[in-house]
């Protein structure tokens, strides 16, 4: 039993380890930033390696928490997520003065969505929904000194405190519909009453709150821009992808039964976000802004993926989560590098940034385009396995209507490619030196986007995982 | 022979390219690289007529595959015939006369060489894939190259466009991926292009399919109403830009209505075909009235190319052999052609500063070589016997010839007409520059063409002549092609 325990729950033991870690050094003496930082990036490299071991399913606690190889690869994906942002945003992390509290927060979080994922059970799903959520919003407000910070933490706590609400309304009509909170069970017990629609749509509902998808997405872009750049960069990967994770595990294994409900609520939701997200980020000049409406257009996509119910769905996600992690942390890491130095986040304070940082803008370019969905970046081969396994059940229109927000998106990302290669500037953003953490983080956002793509093997990997579970 | 070389060497030298130091080296990496894949393509040639000459029945030689995502089905299966030949031979061609005219450019040399070789690595895959999806990729290639080629070292209005082109043909990559989704899950769950040919598409799926693909690839290739970005583009591009832009980017969508639109979807081809006439007549003849009002030579050839273009696929809309033997030639001959000419316009700027007919003339005097490339390469544009264009033409016109009824003949009829519209702006836009007093006291102190302008175009004038003067070789290269392509749509 004990070592059941010690080995299904690794990844959670290990992150709360560290978690305490952190706690006692708070409380002790203390470090010096620098050497700390250095210290948790080491133990989340750690961390990161520790999870492709001992991999086994199994159930604890009565089905309240399950694992499978599947759930401990997508907990290799947030490790990773998170070990990189202590990379690439290392510039403004040694300058916070509570760099263990931060730590301390984000991986509470990760250990909320680690829970999140392997919840087999409607109560610990609530626990760990919440847990992975406030501490974000703490996280939020971490530019002390900055009233926007404030203002962001504020929001987001608000609507997650609302979303929580309509949740936990959702639950309670679900337990009341079919009169058990273990998720195996509830599948047997759905069926198409309207009290059952009522409590998954609120079900849902929240879910959307946490993705942002269109007309949940209000939140989005004012915490965003407001919060510190490893926060947003937490929020956009991380949060987005364990909430993803956990989405997709419901609708194909806990509503299933409801398939032909939320595949049509899915398409709709899909092509509202893929819109609404490409035409704001149109207009928008703030590269964080601009960031955020565009992985609210990335999430219009992975509904899109997910709305096939099949094997296909669930690799094409996970494989395109793991894609959009390297080139949303590697665009982030450069808006904070240059955030950091030299405060500017304007797309217009970006011209010229060729002449100055070759290196940083070919990262970004990279980034970009990968975000665009354009060869020979992995985010062509990520979009497009979406795509595939949308059109498996989706009509030829829709497949159009995708493809079409394809080229809405981008244009605007071609409006940032052109600042930075084409346009000139009188005052461009001077050289910048990058310290080798940031340097380390970059180059293997770099790798990964250049990389993973052709990583077929990765793919069918994936595939496997997710057809044995 | 093995077909990854053709990927490998272009792939090799891009790498080679950002290892180097200095500007020369960068240069000199690039020529040899290019010249390795000219050899390469070259020794295809010969090793295709041997391996055809062993298997006559194969439709493609030097078949290879290989498992890539196995869950979806894809595979790299990469494969030529004699249409894939013929297009490797002019991709390397125009490569390293591409290479040769930008021996000057100064501004991010290495960046400038990195993307000229990555667009010759997604032309060289895309012309040797028969996996749809490997192929979309290859296409989709070029977009990054070919906006940043305009957008930093173009000229004029280059970053409009720039955002144009890439958005435009974005949007033809779009319908393109939406049609090929359509091929993967009508017949089948395969990506490859020769288990889609054994699985006969629905026909009422074709119907829905086949517009979506040839007007996509029709965007790459300037099919008339989605022709737009390709006067802009041209104009703005720099010259080896221009060169690859008309030379081989347009024919990878000429090759892709001819390869998948209609090899794939003969029922859809026979129910557009008339539509695909009237869109084709209406390029030629329109390409060539708005020729006549440029005064801009990048302008006059760009619009040239629309109307050239426009025999291509005449020829395809035409559905006779020999009509679609001759929209292949097409191909080639325009891919040479245009490059050249642009080469040309380049060589004319780089001395003039302008381009404009107006502001020249006399430039025979000082500049011999250049205005008398010029002159050819006019000359073989207006369809002169013994110059490659007027094979070309003259077999889309005699394929079209073949259909008997009034609709077919009228359509050739006008086609053909546009030559007379084409020798009057050629003409005059050569007798403008060249001929005459000079009108710039400044162009007396013009120089000629440097050795590797010559080099750059004496090697695509070779190609012009050897496909005008004995265009055998080039027709019992294309002719296998072009009868697979009609067997498939008489349902044999």
């Amino acid at each position: 039993m004990l070592n059941d325990f010690i080995i299904l729950m690794k990844s959670e033991l290990a992150v709360t380890v560290i978690i305490f870690l952190l706690l006692f050094i708070k409380i002790g003496k203390g470090m010096k930033n620098e050497t700390l930082l250095s210290f948790i990036q080491v133990l989340l490299l750690i961390n990161f390696i520790g999870t492709f071991f001992f991999n086994e399913s199994g159930n604890l606690f009565g089905d309240m928490f399950y694992t499978t190889p599947l759930i401990a690869f997508q907990k290799s994906i947030l490790s990773l997520g998170v070990y990189i942002i202590s990379l690439v945003c290392a510039d403004w992390l040694k300058k916070t003065p509570h760099l263990p509290e931060y730590f301390i927060l984000m991986l509470s979080a990760l250990l909320g969505m680690f829970f999140l994922i392997s919840s087999g059970n409607l109560l610990i799903f609530f626990l760990a929904l919440e847990l992975s959520t406030i501490p974000v919003a703490a996280m939020a407000n971490f530019d002390l000194d900055k009233k926007r910070s404030s203002e962001g933490a504020m929001k987001m706590i608000l609507s997650s405190a609302f979303s929580s609400g309509i949740l936990l309304f959702g639950i309670s009509l679900l337990y009341g519909a079919t009169g058990t909170i273990s998720f195996p069970a509830i599948t047997e017990q759905l069926n198409h009453s309207p009290l059952v629609i009522l409590a998954f749509v609120f079900i849902f509902t929240s879910f959307a709150f946490k993705l942002s998808i269109v007309p949940f997405h209000f939140w989005t872009a004012d915490v965003y821009e407001g919060s510190p750049v490893a926060t947003t960069a937490f929020l956009s990967v991380i949060s987005k992808g364990a909430v993803s994770f956990i989405l997709i595990t419901t609708l194909y294994r806990v509503f299933s039964p409801l398939q032909d409900i939320w595949y049509i609520m899915l398409i709709a939701l899909s092509i509202a976000t893929m819109l609404i997200g490409n035409l704001f980020a149109m207009r928008q000049q703030n590269m964080k802004r601009f960031l955020a409406f565009s992985s609210i257009a990335q999430v219009g996509f992975i509904l899109a993926g997910m709305s096939s119910f099949s094997y296909i769905g669930i690799t094409s996600v996970v494989y395109f989560i793991l894609i959009y992690l390297f080139s949303n942390l590697a665009a982030f890491g450069v808006v904070s590098v240059i955030a950091d130095k030299t405060g500017k986040e304007n797309i217009d304070d970006y011209k010229g940034l060729y002449k100055t940082n070759p290196f940083l803008s070919w990262i970004l370019a990279l980034a970009l385009f990968s975000l665009a969905g354009i060869p020979p970046t992995a985010g062509f081969f990520g979009k497009l396995f979406l795509l595939t396994s949308a059109g498996s059940k989706a009509s030829y229109w829709y497949i159009i209507v995708a493809a079409l927000n394809m080229i809405i998106s981008l244009y605007y990302y071609l409006r940032v490619i052109r600042a930075v290669f084409m346009d000139k500037n009188e005052q461009p953003v001077e050289k910048l030196t990058l310290s080798p953490s940031v340097k380390l983080g970059l180059i293997l956002c770099g790798i990964g986007i250049v990389v993973v793509g052709l990583l077929s093997w990765l793919f069918d990997h994936i595939q496997v995982l997710a057809m044995h579970q | 022979m093995n077909l990854l070389l053709l990927i490998g060497a272009p792939l090799l030298t891009a790498i080679a390219v950002l290892t180097c130091r200095n500007k020369e080296q960068v240069k000199w990496v690039s020529l040899t690289g290019s010249f390795i894949q000219l050899g390469l393509s070259v020794a295809l040639y010969f090793l295709f007529q041997q391996e055809k000459a062993l298997h006559p029945g194969d439709q493609f030689l030097f078949n290879q595959e290989h498992k890539l995502f196995e869950a979806i089905n894809i595979n790299l299966h990469f494969g030529v015939d004699g249409l894939g030949v013929a297009m490797i031979m002019l991709t390397s061609l125009v490569l390293v006369a591409g290479v040769l005219v930008s021996w000057n450019v100064e501004k991010m040399t290495k960046e400038f060489y990195f993307l000229l070789l990555l667009l010759a690595l997604g032309a060289y895959g895309f012309f040797i894939s028969l996996d749809l999806f490997i192929l979309f990729f290859f296409l989709e290639i070029s977009v990054i190259p070919k906006y940043l080629l305009i957008g930093i070292w173009g000229s004029g209005k280059k970053e409009y466009s720039a955002n144009k082109l890439a958005l435009m043909l974005m949007g033809g990559s779009a319908l393109i991926l939406v049609g090929i989704l359509g091929l993967y899950f009508t017949s089948g769950h395969s990506f490859d292009i020769m288990v889609l040919a054994l699985n006969n598409v629905p026909t009422q799926a074709q119907y829905i399919i086949f517009p979506l693909l040839f007007a996509g690839f029709g965007v790459f290739t300037a099919l008339f109403p989605l022709h737009t970005w390709v006067p802009d583009g041209h104009s703005s591009a720099p010259t080896a830009g221009s060169m690859f832009l008309a030379g081989i980017s347009m024919k990878l969508g000429g090759y892709g209505c001819l390869r998948v639109a209609t090899y794939l979807l003969p029922e859809g081809a026979k129910e557009y075909a008339n539509i695909i006439i009237v869109l084709s007549v209406i390029a030629i003849l329109y390409g060539a009235f708005a020729t006549m009002m440029q005064k801009d030579l990048k302008y006059i050839n760009a619009y040239s190319s629309v109307s050239h273009v426009g025999f291509s696929l005449l020829g395809i809309g035409m559905l006779t052999q020999t009509a679609i033997t001759g929209a292949m030639m097409q191909m080639v001959s325009h891919g040479l052609m245009t490059a050249l000419f642009f080469a040309v316009i380049g060589m004319i700027y780089d001395r003039t500063h302008t381009r404009m007919v107006n502001e020249m003339g006399g430039l025979m005097k000082v500049m011999p070589f250049i205005t008398t490339v010029f002159f050819l390469v006019g000359l073989c544009s207006l369809g002169l016997p013994g110059l490659s264009g007027f094979v070309a033409e003259m077999t889309v016109f005699v394929g079209s010839w073949e259909n008997g009824d009034a609709f077919h003949r009228i359509a050739t009829i006008a086609a053909t007409a546009s030559i007379v519209v084409t020798a009057v702006y050629i003409l005059r836009a050569i007798g403008n520059t060249a001929m005459g007093p000079i009108k710039n006291e400044a162009h007396l102190q013009l120089k000629d063409a440097t050795w590797n302008e010559r080099l750059a175009a004496i090697l695509l004038l070779g190609g012009i002549l050897a496909i005008g003067i004995v265009p055998g070789w080039l027709n019992d290269l294309l002719q296998p092609a072009a009868h697979e392509i009609m067997n498939r749509l008489s349902g044999k």
